[in-house]
């Protein structure tokens, strides 16, 4: 299963799908339910006994909305142009700062802006710092180029602390999203309006950046990513589309650094620092560099394990290393990956086939997640968690961690689930080479 | 047959561990939410003063509580991001907790201030009141002041001045060394102001700011200390800043005495080991041999009994008196209900667990209550994590003393 | 003179404490390009390591048994983690050693609790060595600047007289062609990442208790390591001997050195005001950027010289 062919392969098909309406139409549909369905979903979590949103569930949509675009923008470096960056949270954050600065002068009645356009404020202003510091860091690539956004991002961090003028220090600019002056008359005091503003963003960037992967500019990152020679003998410069896919990456970052300033109405250095980077690397790799909606995907998955379980667990940075390094070893393509790799069978149409071996893996794989949480719970529970004062419970049963029994059924459920793993293994792959075999001899591979 | 009875167990199971380590709930609490650190490098600020605050709010609770209630910590972990934090305030107010409480970093504390005033004049109906135990930058109950804030802690400008006042006579050459953000700017400006004001016979041979955390190796600093000539080094460094800092100098064999603000929490005691006796003064609000040395068994028994059950230091003892005041606050206003809350806070006198008086001042919404300076030596009856040498307290500046001036121009929510 | 010589020698220790941990790492990423984000964590488990057996058989003992740990747990990871991972590519090798990374910062945590643990320098080693102008020079010092010599000689000669050596000089440089001549490249792969990961666990040996060991010290000792190797360039260790000393010489003396790009100015006669644009920045005297200024090194070499002082290829 190469996880490369697959990958590559749906942008090719979208450019000749065929121009006019009825296309338009066809494409156009997914992104409306998509749009609708993002708009609905704050709705499961209403609480309709005092009328309210809830709070937590919208800002952690919003949270969505935003880092979505700013691993989307992160992978037009990484995936698209194969430039790995280090730190492209500064991008996101001086976008934010921008933004930020930009509120408190319409507050103050220094300029005018409605609030709708602020996040284009940090888009230009990432744009900016992406120019700047883009002619530095695209003089190389690779490994190089890391490494010099790694020293951009620390260097920038730490201004970002020291210099009281523009980044505030450690309080940060803090700043108001209720400016009185809206294209649509909005106040924006309320979650849910802030909510929708995020994701028509969400939406405006999205499309803008997969469109950008259409253009001359978007095709010439891909193609000194996979071949640097050939691009340059081709007569394009590759520093050039290096620099401008970097500069653009900075104005997507920017505007989800200013959807940030709106949310959270402050911006700190944290914005900025090395482990802002580190998420949006982390979400494009988890949801697949390779395929354009990957990182979208990626990001669902991060900002549910960072403020989701993160609630539940102290130890859910164990769980996102585990993560890791189960995806690395066994899916490198991502979810994404995942999913392309089960189109061949799809079109050969037998995807129903494979629901039963589905059910047989997932069951032995529940037992072994569930022994292996049992047990890092059970030894963070005994060695840090025991006195912050939380009863240690399996579901609604309170368990104690001094007994031998809690560690004797995760040990059994993690090695009898792992081993029973192993057995159903084996038959599923002998079930998914067969589908395979049959999609190749019917032609459907691609 | 088998298999599907396992299959099935293992379903209910996936399910039940979503359950796992959740925070124990229960009905007709008075929840009191808090965010710091509790995952990550730094995990053991809010891991430690989690064990503390639940440790004192126990015997709170097994004092009566509040309007016949027990008061309940929901933790959440913010992982030092301002953003985390306020998603937790999120989390708070849709569950109508009425306190939300943070100790760790005035980055957050800034972004908590501005966004619990801002949610509570939108959403009067679920409002929070913040309850700041350690973000002690001293413009957030000055210039930042807010009538939903209530600070616990002393600010660093009152930190300074008892710094200023419990500095030695002989002392005449002192060295300032800070870290390089919000904080420690503020420790160099406010120690430099007290020392003018109070002691204008102190010269200041060197004044210095370093990258936060950035530092491995601290000797190229003390030799530069050592060429100035000065007797006592100021610091506001806390974590590897700080333990780094005084090992080097320790190692080094000058003769330097050490005044900082937080070498008395949870690892620094172990960082700075036996080399330090004598040497190394804290700034503190509570040590556990202050009430030994006040002759209060009462208060003795109640902090050994915390020895007792945990392997470190009880350090932030001083919290009992944030619990008192909110119960004490929650009683006076007879519910739950955030504003009232807060308008009983306001200018609420009491006398805390070792025997001073303390107040909460009504126009900046700042405890003033007394503070100590401590010694880390050989020879106290409780030693600090295990290493032998113990806080033993060398100054104690009452409440009277720390009345500073405040610039504070509260808003009023209207009753 | 008397700041001279006391700075020169705490710059060359602290440049030698970063050449132990930065040669592994340097031997890692110019063989695999592996960007090994668990190089300081490795750092960080020899320091426990050492301060658990120290507890029972004493430090002595500790300096070599916490190394080989180390080194035996890096050939685990390589052969059963890395090598799998390795066609994924680049990126997901530096995925799977930042997971890692976040697994062992917790293992960490949850096996020797979340507060330093007193690990100390031993009693025979803790006294003063020799006094430079009324500073003493304590003996742990002098100590490190020898294990770490020692190791500087050790990887050399074993690099440059033993076969191994040669043969991982040679798959430095071609590892196909070095496959090719037979030699088993996955094997040699193993032994550099093993001896990487125990140079690391020496570092954290002699480091722990020099510094504090706590589970943050990974974290705070990471960057630095990479901008080490990088600026001494891949395949060369004494490109990366001579980056170590130079960060560590030069971090020193940033501390001492007491000016400002506004002194300078001063020179071409403009005097800077708070009223001059970014006087902020003009007027931060240099001890204040002083531990930024490899980050600055780093980028300006990457930006004028990709394959860094001495490397033997581009980054």
């Amino acid at each position: 299963m190469s996880a490369d062919a697959t990958q590559r392969a749906p942008q090719g098909r979208t450019l000749s799908a065929a121009p006019g309406s009825a296309g338009l139409a066809r494409r156009a549909w997914p992104w409306l339910v998509a749009i609708v369905a993002a708009l609905l979903l704050p709705w499961l979590f209403f609480d309709w006994s005092t009328h309210r949103h809830s709070g937590f569930a919208l800002t952690m949509l919003s949270e969505i909305g935003l880092m979505a675009i700013f691993a989307l923008s992160f992978n037009m470096q990484m995936g698209q142009a194969g430039l790995l960056s280090f730190g492209h949270a500064i991008l996101f954050g001086l976008g934010g700062y921008c933004a930020a600065h930009t509120m408190n002068a319409v507050k103050a009645g220094a300029m005018w802006l409605p609030v709708e356009l602020v996040p284009l404020v940090g888009g230009l202003g990432g744009l900016l710092f992406g120019v700047l510091f883009g002619y530095v860091a695209t003089k190389q690539r690779a490994t190089a180029f890391a490494m010099i956004t790694m020293g951009l991002g620390e260097l920038v961090a730490a201004c970002a602390l020291m210099f009281m003028g523009f980044f505030g220090g450690e309080g940060g600019i803090s700043t108001d999203r209720v400016i009185g002056i809206s294209l649509f008359g909005v106040s924006y005091s309320s979650s849910w309006q802030v909510y929708c503003l995020v994701v028509a963003w969400t939406a405006i960037a999205v499309l803008l950046m997969r469109l950008q992967t259409q253009t001359p500019l978007g095709r010439m990152a891909n193609a000194t990513r996979d071949n640097f020679e050939r691009a340059q003998f081709v007569g394009y410069d590759p520093r050039m589309v290096r620099f401008c896919q970097f500069a653009l990456s900075g104005f997507f970052a920017g505007i989800g650094g200013g959807l940030y300033a709106i949310v959270y109405e402050i911006v700190t250095f944290d914005t900025v620092a090395a482990a802002k980077s580190a998420t949006a690397l982390l979400a494009a790799y988890i949801g697949g560099a390779g395929g354009f909606f990957g990182p979208f995907l990626g990001t669902i998955v991060v900002v549910l394990l960072q403020s989701g379980v993160s609630l539940l667990s102290n130890a859910w940075l164990l769980y996102v290393g585990v993560l890791f390094i189960v995806m690395v070893m066994y899916a490198p393509g991502g979810l994404v990956g995942i999913i392309a790799q089960h189109a061949p069978i799809a079109r050969a149409g037998r995807l129903r086939e494979l629901i039963v071996p589905y059910v047989r893996i997932l069951l032995p794989g529940a037992f072994s997640v569930f022994g292996f949480v049992l047990l890092v719970e059970l030894a963070s529970f005994t060695t840090i968690g025991a006195a912050q004062g939380k009863a240690f419970k399996i579901g609604p049963q309170a368990v104690d961690p001094a007994t031998a029994f809690p560690w004797l059924l995760g040990a059994a459920a993690l090695i009898g689930g792992g081993l029973w793993l192993r057995l159903e293994a084996r038959g599923f792959r002998a079930r998914w080479d067969a589908l395979m075999a049959d999609a190749k001899a019917k032609g459907v591979m691609l | 047959m088998a298999m599907r009875i396992l299959a099935r167990a293992a379903g209910v199971a996936l399910l039940a561990c979503v359950a796992l380590a959740g925070p124990a709930t229960a009905q007709g609490t008075i929840k009191i939410a808090y965010t710091d650190p509790l995952s990550g490098p730094f995990a053991q600020v809010g891991d430690a003063n989690l064990k503390q605050m639940q440790y004192i709010l126990d015997y709170i609770n097994s004092k009566g509580g509040a309007l016949g209630k027990k008061f309940e910590l929901v933790p959440f972990d913010n992982k030092s991001q301002p953003s985390d934090a306020l998603i937790a305030l999120k989390s708070a107010t849709d569950q109508n907790i009425p306190f939300i409480m943070q100790c760790s970093g005035s980055n957050i504390a800034a972004a908590l201030i501005e966004a619990v005033d801002k949610h509570n004049s939108r959403n009067p109906e679920s409002r929070i009141i913040y309850v700041n135990c350690g973000a002690v930058a001293t413009e957030l109950t000055n210039e930042k002041c807010s009538f939903w804030h209530f600070r616990f802690d002393a600010h660093v400008a009152m930190k300074a001045e008892v710094m200023a006042r419990a500095l030695p006579k002989e002392v005449t050459k002192v060295y300032l060394l800070n870290q390089d953000y919000l904080f420690g700017q503020s420790v160099q400006r406010d120690v430099k102001a007290f020392l003018a004001k109070l002691r204008p016979d102190v010269q200041v041979v060197g004044d210095e700011l370093i990258p936060l955390g950035k530092i491995k190796d601290f000797a190229p600093y003390i030799t530069k200390i050592k060429a100035s000539g000065a007797q006592v080094l100021i610091t506001g460094n806390w974590g590897p800043d700080m333990n780094l800092l005084i090992k080097a100098g320790i190692d080094s064999g000058i003769d330097l005495r050490y005044y900082t603000l937080y070498a008395h929490i949870a690892g620094g005691a172990v960082a700075i080991g036996p080399g330090g006796d004598g040497k190394v003064r804290s700034v503190m609000s509570f040590n556990e041999n202050v009430a030994p040395e006040i002759g209060n068994k009462e208060a003795e028994e109640w902090t050994k009994a915390f020895r007792d059950k945990y392997p470190f230091d009880f350090y932030a003892a001083g919290f009992r008196t944030i619990f008192e005041y909110l119960q004490e606050a929650t009683n006076k206003a007879g519910s739950a209900d955030p504003l009232k809350i807060a308008l009983a806070l306001e200018g609420l006198k009491h006398k805390d667990f070792l025997g001073y008086e303390t107040v909460m001042r009504k126009d900046d919404h700042q405890l003033i209550s007394e503070y100590f300076v401590g010694t880390f030596k050989k020879g106290v009856k409780y030693d600090s994590e295990k290493t032998g040498l113990g806080w033993a307290t060398e100054a104690t500046i009452l409440a009277k003393d720390l009345e500073q001036p405040t610039s504070c121009k509260m808003t009023r929510p209207a009753k | 003179m008397e700041v001279f010589l006391v700075s020169l020698l705490n710059g060359l220790v602290y440049g030698m404490l970063l050449f132990m941990l930065a040669s592994g790492l340097t031997l890692i990423l110019s063989m695999m390009g592996v960007l090994n984000f668990a190089h300081a964590s490795a750092y960080m488990l020899g320091a426990y390591f050492a301060f658990t057996i120290s507890q029972y058989i004493g430090f002595w003992p500790a300096l070599v048994l916490a190394p080989l740990l180390c080194g035996t747990i890096g050939a685990a990871i390589e052969m059963y983690g890395l090598r799998r991972v390795h066609r994924n590519g680049h990126i997901a090798e530096l995925l799977f050693t930042f997971g890692l990374a976040l697994i062992i910062e917790k293992v960490v945590q949850m096996t020797w609790g979340l507060i330093p643990v007193p690990y100390r320098i031993p009693a025979g080693l803790d006294f003063p060595l020799f006094t430079v102008y009324g500073t003493q020079f304590p003996a742990y010092r002098a100590f490190m600047l020898l294990i770490s010599a020692l190791m500087f000689g050790a990887i050399w000669l074993g690099l440059t007289r033993t076969r191994i050596g040669l043969v991982i000089q040679a798959a430095l440089h071609h590892p196909e062609m070095v496959g090719a001549l037979g030699h088993n490249v996955p094997r040699v792969f193993t032994t550099v990442f093993a001896a990487g990961t125990a140079l690391a666990g020496l570092a954290g040996v002699i480091g722990g208790n020099y510094h504090v060991t706590e589970p943050a010290m990974a974290f705070t000792m990471g960057p630095i390591v990479f901008v080490v190797v990088v600026f001494g360039g891949l395949g060369s260790l004494t490109g990366c001997f001579i980056a170590s000393l130079l960060m560590g010489l030069i971090q020193t003396f940033a501390v001492v050195l007491d000016y400002s790009v506004a002194d300078l100015l001063k020179w071409f006669g403009f005097t800077v005001t708070s009223a001059t644009p970014f006087h902020e920045v003009l007027t931060v005297p240099l001890p204040r950027i002083g531990a930024l200024l490899p980050y600055v090194l780093l980028v300006l070499i990457l930006v004028f010289r990709p394959r860094g002082l001495m490397g033997t290829r581009d980054t």
